[in-house]
Parts: C-alpha cells; sequence; structure tokens
C-alpha cells in the first residue's frame, strides 16, 4: 500500500525527515511512534500526497504522488490532526459536501453520510452546527468524513490527542472494526498505549529517522527486558543507592523519584535488594510496555 | 491493484478544470445560502445610498456642460457607471481578503479541500468563480435598479457596462487573492483598504473626470485598473463609445487578470505547503 526508500522532506535548511524506508501492507495498521518534532506529521503529508517528497522514492497504492496526487487522493482518507471541519456548515453537510469533492453523485453521498453518522454515533447531531459539538464528537465527525469515499488507506495523525478516556475507547472501537472490516490504517501517535491496542506494526521515529521497526511485542523484546522492577527509596536517595542495585538488572534507571531495574524477573531483583539490606519505601513489579522502549530510544528529554 | 488500471491520458485521476470547478458548486451554494442576507445590504443597499447621496442630493447642485462630464447630460449619469464600477471592486476585494485569509488560517477550508483529488487549481477556480457570481448578480440589480433612473442612453449599452463591471472585478479579485495568500496576518488588509481601495474609489475617475486632477495625476489615474473600469462603464452607459480605447482597457484588465489569476495559484500552492 505505502512503499517510501530513503524519503526525506526539507523546509529550507530544515530537515524534518532525513531518509525513512517503510513498508505498509494491506490490512495492517501500521503505526507512526514518535516525540514532538520527529517527522511524523511531515511523512504523514508526503503519503497523503498534500507535500511534496524532497528526494528519495514514494509509492502510495503502486502510484507516484508527483504525477497522481488526485488519482491517490480519490482513494485516501485523512484524519488531520488539527480538524478542518467547516465550522460554518451543519454536521451532515461536512459530509455531503466533502463527498461531492470526490466527485459522488448526489444521492450516493446522502446515503453515505446518513450511514457514517451512525458509525460515527452523532445521528442526533445531523443539523447541528459543527462549533456545538464536543471535541470527541468532531474527531469523529472527522474520522467519518475521511471514510465518505471508502478509501483503502486511511490516515490517522494523532487521532485522540486532547480527548477525554471515554472519546478515546470508543474512537478506538471504532479504529478497530474499520481495520476488522479491511481498511488499511496508518496511525501517528505519542501516546504508547494508543500504539499497542491499534497497530500491528510500528516504526518508532526521532529527529527525522526511524529508530526502531517491528511490532509492539517484537519492538519490546528487542530494546527492553521482560519486566520491569520500580523501588522507591525515597526523595535523595535513589541515586546513592542506584550503584548498590546495578548488577541486578541488564539497565537501571535513576529518576528522580524511584529507580528502575530492567530484568527479566522483577520479583527476584526485588528480593535480592532486600536480601542486601536495602529497603525501598515501595516496590513496583510490572511487564515492559512500549513506553520503556520509546522512553529508551528517543530520551526522556524534551525534544523542543 | 484492480483499481488502478483505469488508463488515460491525462495522469491517473487527474481532474478537469471544469469538473475541478463543479465538484465544489454544492459548497459554494451552501455559502451563498448562509450569506446572501448580510450580502444583499453591502451589495445593494449601501450602493444605492450613494446614488442618492452623491448622484441625486450632491448632484443637484452640480450644473456643467456635457462636454466637461465627458458626455454626461447630468452629474447622476456621469457618477453611476463609476459608481457602479467601483462598487465591483469593493464587492471583490472584500471576498478575496478576509474570506482568503480565513479558508488558509482560520476554517483551514482549503486543507480539507486539497486532502481530496481537487487541486489548488482548482481551489483558485471555484472561489474566484463565485467572487465574480457576486459581483455579477449585485451589478446586475443595481444597474436594473438604475434604469428609472434614465441614466442610459441605449437599451445595450447597460448591458456591455455590466459586463465591463464583471471584468474589473474579475480582475481585482483575482489580484487581491494573489495578494491575500502571501500575507501571514490580516494587518495587511488594513494597508490595501487605506493605501489601494479608498485612493482609487475616490481618484480613478468615478466620481469627477480625471482631467481635473492636472496633468501628472491625470496619467496616474490613467494607470490604475480601476480606472479602465470605470472609462469603459462610462462610455457604454453614455454611449459615447471610442473602441480603440475600449479594446485598451479590456486588454488592460484581461492581462491583469491572467496575472492575478496566476500568481494567485502560485501564491497558494506555496502557502498550503507544509
Amino acid at each position: 500500500m505505502i512503499s517510501a526508500r530513503g524519503l526525506r522532506k526539507s523546509f529550507g535548511d530544515f530537515e524534518a525527515v532525513r531518509g525513512i524506508d517503510v513498508e505498509v501492507r494491506r490490512g495492517e495498521a501500521f503505526g507512526f511512534l514518535g516525540p514532538n518534532g520527529a517527522g511524523k506529521s511531515s511523512t504523514m503529508r508526503m503519503i497523503a500526497s498534500v507535500s511534496p517528497v524532497t528526494s528519495g522514492e514514494l509509492r502510495i497504492l503502486g502510484m507516484d504522488p508527483a504525477t497522481d496526487g488526485p488519482a491517490i487522493r480519490g482513494r485516501l482518507g485523512v484524519c488531520p490532526q488539527e480538524d478542518t471541519l467547516d465550522n460554518e456548515l451543519n454536521v451532515f453537510d461536512n459530509l455531503y459536501i466533502y463527498g461531492r469533492y470526490f466527485g459522488i453523485d448526489k444521492a450516493t453521498c446522502r446515503e453515505r453520510a446518513q450511514e457514517l453518522l451512525e458509525f460515527a454515533q452523532i445521528t442526533e447531531k445531523v443539523r447541528s452546527r459543527v462549533e456545538d459539538l464536543s471535541g470527541g464528537m468532531k474527531r469523529r465527525l472527522t474520522i467519518a468524513r475521511s471514510l465518505i469515499n471508502r478509501p483503502d488507506l486511511l490516515l490517522l495523525d494523532e487521532p485522540t490527542t486532547g480527548l477525554d478516556p471515554q472519546a478515546r475507547h470508543v474512537l478506538w472501537d471504532q479504529l478497530f472494526r474499520l481495520k476488522q472490516a479491511g481498511v488499511t490504517l496508518v496511525i501517528t501517535t505519542h501516546y504508547m498505549d494508543e500504539a499497542e491496542q491499534l497497530c500491528d506494526r510500528l516504526v518508532v521515529m526521532d529527529k527525522g529517522l526511524i529508530a526502531a521497526e517491528g511490532s509492539p511485542r517484537e519492538l519490546i523484546d528487542a530494546h527492553s527486558t521482560r519486566e520491569v522492577a520500580e523501588l522507591r527509596f525515597g526523595v535523595g536517595e535513589n541515586e546513592a543507592l542506584a550503584e548498590r542495585v546495578a548488577d541486578l538488572g541488564e539497565r537501571v534507571e535513576v529518576l528522580p523519584d524511584r529507580l528502575l531495574v530492567y530484568s527479566d524477573d522483577g520479583e527476584h531483583v526485588v528480593a535480592q535488594v532486600h536480601e542486601r539490606g536495602l529497603h525501598p519505601v515501595a516496590t513496583l513489579v510490572r511487564r515492559s510496555s512500549l513506553e520503556d522502549v520509546f522512553l529508551r530510544l528517543t530520551g526522556r528529554s524534551l525534544a523542543e | 491493484m484492480t483499481s488502478t488500471t483505469r488508463q488515460t491520458d491525462r495522469p491517473a485521476g487527474q481532474i478537469s478544470v471544469i469538473e475541478g470547478v463543479t465538484r465544489q458548486y454544492d459548497y459554494w451554494l451552501t455559502v451563498l445560502k448562509r450569506t446572501w442576507r448580510g450580502g444583499v445590504v453591502s451589495s445593494f443597499v449601501t450602493p444605492l445610498l450613494y446614488v442618492v447621496a452623491m448622484g441625486v442630493l450632491l448632484g443637484g447642485f452640480i450644473e456643467a456642460e456635457p462636454d466637461k462630464l465627458e458626455g454626461a447630460t447630468s452629474y447622476l449619469a456621469f457618477v453611476v457607471p463609476g459608481l457602479v464600477a467601483a462598487h465591483a471592486m469593493t464587492l471583490a476585494v472584500g471576498e478575496t481578503t478576509y474570506p482568503v485569509m480565513g479558508a488558509i488560517k482560520w476554517h483551514k477550508t482549503f486543507f480539507a479541500q486539497l486532502a481530496t483529488p481537487l487541486a489548488v487549481r482548482d481551489l483558485v477556480n471555484a472561489f474566484l468563480a463565485f467572487v465574480i457570481f457576486r459581483v455579477a448578480s449585485a451589478c446586475a440589480v443595481f444597474m436594473l435598479v438604475l434604469t428609472p433612473f434614465g441614466v442610459f442612453e441605449t437599451w445595450w449599452g447597460p448591458i456591455l457596462a455590466w459586463l465591463s463591471q464583471i471584468l474589473v472585478g474579475t480582475a481585482f479579485a483575482s489580484l487581491v487573492f494573489a495578494y491575500s495568500v502571501r500575507l501571514k496576518s490580516e494587518e495587511g488588509f488594513g494597508v490595501l483598504f487605506r493605501l489601494g481601495v479608498l485612493p482609487l474609489t475616490l481618484f480613478s475617475g468615478a466620481f469627477f473626470p480625471i482631467g481635473n486632477l492636472g496633468p501628472v495625476l491625470e496619467w496616474v489615474a490613467r494607470l490604475t485598473p480601476l480606472w479602465h473600469g470605470v472609462s469603459l462603464s462610462r462610455m457604454f452607459c453614455l454611449d459615447t463609445v471610442d473602441w480603440s480605447l475600449v479594446s485598451i482597457h479590456v486588454g488592460v484588465l484581461v492581462v491583469l487578470t491572467a496575472i492575478g489569476w496566476r500568481l494567485a495559484i502560485t501564491g497558494l500552492d506555496k502557502r498550503l505547503e507544509v
């Protein structure tokens, strides 16, 4: 569905994307993870065939965006990071008019708009103005709008940023249903739980490059241990005690409020800590998550 | 992939210029439905007030020979064709300033539209087509309302004058569209209105013959696009047509339209590439 080789995007002197290779297969949910400024959105806009490729090769649905942009866009659904709904139009017209841009006839547009309102669970708002919708409803409407042309490939740029937990879960359910229906999804996010929930495969981007690639499970296996023991010794003591537990895991990370010991057996780590006469105020053993991988690969410091 | 087999001479999926506009017909129809009421005031009522105040009431004090009024038998007959042409400009500028910036910055309409098979060219074409429609309908009603005032010399003159007013609107719409897409903030519009629209309205021969400006300023006035439109509109209304002058006026306005149109497309293309 998507194939990129040495893909680059520059804005003047600034290189947003610095040569990435990506392969997205039909029917899969593919994720771009990365901190702000990693180059995710620039990559998405190139895939959406609205931003010209600076260099490298990009094929979407077998076509070249430089020459076949309109044909590609006709088969894509795009849910941008910022809502671009028309606030002046009502909910129904937002769907109907958007469908007309694709050259879909009026009757089909009306029919699909009605279906999509049901899918997005906003049927009761059909004549409401967009301004009056909640954030979650706007997002669902944006996704509904991106489906008006029955796309083969749906691009979602940070689909749940800014939504409350209920709204996020409703959205995840809907994206899951789309995936079941065979739509290929490409998602950017900086929420690890979202990536673990939705993505079959993902790449972690950092500073315009791909730092790692694989399924969530593969990435955890490759870049972290099975478990993490979190030890809280109290403020100021964590750093001093880090050396005394360093040999207990593959890696120890010092945070202001706790020590993280990466190991395949967290309980064993905790037992050893106690054996050494150390008494943390609190301990927690948990499985490694994608978040551990992400922070390992992209660092804890702010990118901006 | 089966659906990529549709082969044409054009790059795959490219839509024709006509279709690029017609696909946006429903959008602009809803815009029209939403805005026509406000448009009635600005398009018809305001200019009518001008005609009454400047043409009828103020003009009542002005007694001049027709040769001093470019052939008009009354000041009202002199000022009306110029007023309508200036109005065409004002409308076109109004429709291509804040609405264009809104579609880029505030509502992001252009970004949403560009995620579909529509191209930048199609967005510009449909936008300008709508503005031209607004100018054409407003000027048509204006001209019809003026008919009973007895300011037109022939039946066909006002029709050609109306077409000239549309041409004025088209030229300004495309030029100002090109200006607006290059503006980062709306402060630039204040400059445009104060240093562009207002002086043009006052000094392009709409209210008085530009001969009154003195030789130097008269030539400056002749260089302004609005003067070409005012002169066209007036020649047709007063039946003082000089066809060689007509071809110059039309030529200037058509060239300006073409330049503006081109710059509008290239400017918007650059602006939307983020």
